[in-house]
């Protein structure tokens, strides 16, 4: 029994290292999202053309990735090339949500950098960017057929991500009822 | 941009007459209680970020529109998920953080409670005699 | 050049202590008196060599020498004077250098006491610290490695991080690193008590005023850190149970429950392994704490710039010593022990308690900061543990302890007599009474009604100190050192006590917009906002604003002058300076926010009352080691006869 107390220390040692060990392969930034698998929140907003509005049914019938920028956001600059080049790709559908964001420099930076939206929506007080969780610029969420997110993104993305990760999931989701 | 923000900041002044000095508590108190995700671990009140200055405006907005702090809660706790409270709920995957502390206190008692026998002289010695006998023994060698 | 001699320093370093750690123990075995006399000037030759390393490196920041990375990365040219001092441990490489500094001058410090132990005991005591020292030099060639050069090199170094310009960087990591690095001592002691298999009342004398001063040192760090914050970071905070901060809590929880353990154990002969397996866990902290701030496994404000892969060093370095010290300590304090029963109603069994109650504390301290990583480790969605559950964890751990503080001098050895006890302290626990109750009562916007309990109870700490201290003065003599580095410790835990709890039950905070002009009314004072005006400084430039005091009478206490300042290094990144008027009872405290446009600001005003208190309290307690560490019974004398074998067998 006395070896077993004096053991106590050691065991909690063990644990310790194990959970320690574990948590240098994660990220302590990464916040999971409590809305994977949830119906995407409800909004209505303009589109950064300015011709009519939005809301979520947006994203019914269809696969769809939405994807959260601002011209303000350096990180945003980097996976541009990547959505560019995703959004030639067929059956392909990507919106965006500009967060915060002055209309004019939005659309002088879309014209820079090309545009890979089939429709930019327009969140200039940044409420909707709430209503979704967004913390941090860029972040992407893949929306399914029926309007339910089942994936988000946090940080620009990259090649390996999208490889890896994003594409077969989409091709998953298409594959679905 | 800054104008907004020059205004959002007035608006408290516009709504005065609605906000009372308990609000303001709720307000700061509730803030003080929800993290900033984008800084480097500060809650809402701390942080100069924008998101926590929309954050602090929420907060305010529906302590305003009459909500009660268990709504606000569960409105971010929604959107963020758990991690945005800096008061962990009380739920099967924290009963452990909320307990342990509890259960080291009671673990900790039963420890101090097994040596008043002594744990080498077993039970039914107590600490009288071995008081009486060890004083026998360091009479003479004691010299603190 | 430099590089090159400051990297030959380092590896030269690690030889020397390679055979400081392994020749000593070579000659226990083989009761070689000239290998075990090698420990001592070993352990001279690794402090010069790295007092060497750590002059290069200075030499290297002074002279702008930019073809090193690491200074490359600390430095620039308009770097004030004592700022480039001070970085030379503001990144992870340069810190890790003032941890062997301190760990080698440590190991210096035992040398040169060394002639009054045993040769054995004493080449040990070297041998251990050589250990740790070999494990930080390794870390340091083989990962982090100061004299790493760049190339091509920089023209102009990337500057100090700004918020690390303050003069806090100047001391605070220093003492933080002599407290850290101190507790390597008593650690060694628990590690040749145990492989020696003997614990008396040698070993205790010569182990406690090295728990003490590191003690002292740590309780410095910490106050320092705290100080340093509220002064730096702009909203009047001075703890956020940060992990970073955890991290030296955590050591001076355990390292406060050794000092009485050894008090307990010295004296009465009791708790005798438990005060071993103490002694391994504050250095275990003290591992755990560098590993938390350079692993990038938390999220912190104070992290130092993270890497994984240092992260899987450091982890398999603290697995190694802590874990072999564990099973060292579970294989041999078993045969150790010599149990004596306790009785509880006595001053050994009050310091059971306290020892509990602090351990306690000090584990869910642990809990708490690894408990995210913990559940995100088996998959989990991870939650946040911030201050409103340490503090809903801690405080009612700790307001027991204030109690019994005050009882400490007057409850006897062997069997306390709690009638007299508490007869000795009548006018203490009046004056605790009246002074509790008041101090909240006549300070404004005091919030809740547990501040009077936890006031009355730090009184009673402050109270009962003094009364101690005046006792023997009445009697016409000074207190002898323990005793009186005791009383001040107690004392400065009370004035801590009363700082906190009042700031934190008592501050004011007002949030607003101000023009030029606008005058706030606000805790009893009227804040006028004079406007501000753009300054140059050293390398940054700065918009400066000037808020005037004044009381309810109209009359001008104090210009208080915040400002916001764009360092030249990092241009999108504004840095608050508070403005700050200090005072015994309250300090006022300003910060800008943003620019509104129009010449307004958004500004933060702050009243804290008692803020002070907390860091002279602080400063007591570590006044209060330093005192009863220097008691004549510690001045360690040879003793033929070694005192009474507490526990074990010989050798």
């Amino acid at each position: 029994m006395k070896r077993l107390v004096l053991a106590f220390p050691l065991l909690v040692l063990v644990v310790l290292i194990v959970a320690l060990g574990r948590g240098l392969s994660l990220d302590p930034r990464e916040v999971d999202s409590p809305l994977i698998g949830k119906p995407a929140p409800a909004f209505t907003l303009p589109l950064l053309s300015g011709d009519r509005l939005v809301n979520q049914d947006l994203f019914l019938g269809q696969v769809s990735l939405l994807n959260v920028w601002a011209s303000w956001c350096v990180a945003c600059r980097a996976e541009h090339g990547i959505l560019n080049a995703l959004s030639k790709q067929p059956d392909m559908h990507i919106y965006g949500l500009n967060y915060k964001d002055e209309t004019i420099d939005a659309k002088r930076w879309l014209a820079e950098r090309g545009n890979p939206y089939e429709a930019t929506l327009r969140d200039y007080d940044g409420q909707v960017g709430i209503d979704w969780g967004v913390y941090g610029v860029p972040e992407t969420f893949v929306v399914d057929k029926h309007g339910v997110i089942r994936a988000k993104r946090i940080g620009p993305l990259t090649w390996d991500y999208v490889n890896q990760e994003l594409l077969p999931l989409l091709e998953q989701l298409k594959g679905e009822a | 941009m800054r104008l907004i923000g020059f205004l959002m900041l007035l608006l408290p002044l516009l709504a005065q007459a609605d906000w009372s000095a308990q609000d303001e508590r709720r307000w700061r108190a509730l803030n003080d209680e929800l993290r900033c995700l984008v800084c480097q671990n500060q809650s809402i009140a701390e942080s100069a970020a924008p998101l926590a200055e929309d954050l602090r405006a929420q907060t305010r907005q529906m302590i305003e529109s009459g909500q009660s702090d268990k709504q606000i809660r569960q409105y971010m706790t929604a959107r963020y998920g758990d991690f945005v409270l800096y008061r962990p709920p009380f739920k099967p995957t924290t009963w452990l953080l909320w307990v342990g502390p509890l259960l080291m206190l009671i673990f900790g008692a039963g420890l101090v409670w097994r040596m008043r026998r002594g744990v080498a002289q077993g039970a039914g010695r107590s600490a009288e005699q071995t008081h009486a006998e060890v004083e026998r023994l360091l009479k003479d060698i004691d010299n603190d | 050049m430099i590089a090159a001699v400051g990297h030959f320093t380092l590896a030269a370093a690690l030889a020397v202590s390679l055979i400081q750690m392994v020749v000593p123990l070579w000659g226990l075995r083989s009761r070689n008196v000239s290998s075990l006399s090698v420990a001592l000037p070993a352990a001279y030759a690794s402090f010069a060599l790295i007092v060497c390393a750590f002059a290069l490196l200075t030499v290297a920041f002074l002279n702008n020498d930019f073809s090193i990375s690491y200074v490359a990365h600390q430095s620039n040219s308009a770097l004030p004077l004592i700022y480039k001092i001070s970085a030379v441990w503001g990144g992870h490489e340069g810190s890790l250098l003032l941890w062997m500094l301190m760990l080698t001058g440590w190991g210096v410090a035992v040398a040169s006491r060394s002639r009054k132990l045993p040769l054995e005991i004493s080449a040990t005591v070297l041998s251990v610290i050589a250990a740790i020292t070999v494990g930080f030099l390794l870390f340091v060639l083989l990962t982090s490695n100061p004299f790493e050069r760049l190339f091509p090199a920089l023209q102009e170094g990337r500057d100090l991080n700004p918020l690390l310009q303050d003069p806090g960087l100047a001391i605070h990591p220093p003492m933080l690193y002599m407290g850290y690095v101190g507790f390597t001592v008593p650690f060694a002691f628990a590690i040749a008590a145990l492989l020696h298999g003997r614990l008396d009342t040698a070993w205790l004398r010569w182990t406690r005023p090295w728990a003490t001063w590191a003690w002292s040192y740590l309780t410095l760090g910490i106050m320092l850190g705290s100080w340093w914050a509220y002064n730096e970071l702009g909203w009047g905070g001075w703890w956020f149970w940060d992990p970073v901060e955890n991290a030296s809590f955590m050591p001076w929880l355990v390292g406060t429950a050794l000092i009485h353990s050894l008090a307990a154990t010295e004296k009465r002969r009791v708790l005798a392994s438990w005060t071993i397996l103490l002694a391994i866990a504050a250095f275990a902290l003290s591992l755990l704490g560098t590993f938390l701030v350079r692993s990038g496994v938390l999220v912190s404000v104070h992290a130092f710039a993270t890497d994984p892969a240092r992260g899987v060093y450091i982890l398999g370095f603290f697995s190694v010593v802590v874990g072999g010290s564990l099973a060292l300590y579970t294989w041999r304090a078993a045969k150790m022990s010599l149990q004596a029963p306790i009785r509880l109603n006595s001053r050994e069994g009050l310091l059971l308690v306290n020892n509990v109650l602090l351990v306690v504390a000090a584990f869910s301290v642990l809990l708490g900061t690894l408990y995210p990583l913990l559940v995100d480790a088996l998959g989990l969605p991870k939650p946040s543990v911030g201050p409103p559950w340490f503090n809903a964890t801690f405080v009612p751990l700790m307001l027991p302890m204030l109690a019994l503080v005050g009882f400490s001098w007057r409850v006897n050895w062997w069997k306390a007599d709690w009638g007299q006890a508490v007869r000795a302290n009548r006018i203490a626990m009046l004056i605790a009474l009246v002074g509790g109750l008041a101090l909240p009562i006549v300070t404004p916007n005091v919030r809740g009604l547990g501040i009077f309990v936890a006031m009355i109870l730090a009184v009673w700490c402050v109270v009962t100190a003094l009364a101690e201290i005046l006792g023997w003065l009445r009697k016409g003599r000074l207190p002898p050192a323990s005793v009186l580095g005791m009383s001040v410790a107690h004392l400065g835990l009370g004035v801590c006590a009363i700082g906190i709890g009042m700031v934190s039950q008592a501050d004011s905070e007002l949030d607003l917009a101000m023009r030029p002009g606008d005058v706030a009314e606000f805790g009893g004072y009227q804040w006028e906002f004079e406007g501000t005006e753009h300054l140059e400084g050293p390398n940054y430039s700065a918009e400066h604003g000037v808020i005037v005091v004044r009381g309810d009478q109209g009359q001008e206490l104090t210009v208080l002058e915040p400002e916001k300042r764009r360092y030249r290094s990092q241009p999108g990144n504004p840095m608050t300076e508070s403005a700050i008027n200090i005072g015994l009872f309250r300090d006022l405290y300003v910060s800008l926010g943003e620019p509104l446009g129009d010449q307004a600001w958004s500004v933060r005003l702050y009243v804290k009352p008692f803020i002070r208190w907390i860091w002279m309290g602080a400063i007591l307690m570590a006044l209060g080691g330093a005192i009863a560490a220097t008691d004549r019974r510690y001045r360690m004398r040879k003793t033929q006869d070694e005192g009474v074998a507490l526990a074990g067998a010989q050798a």
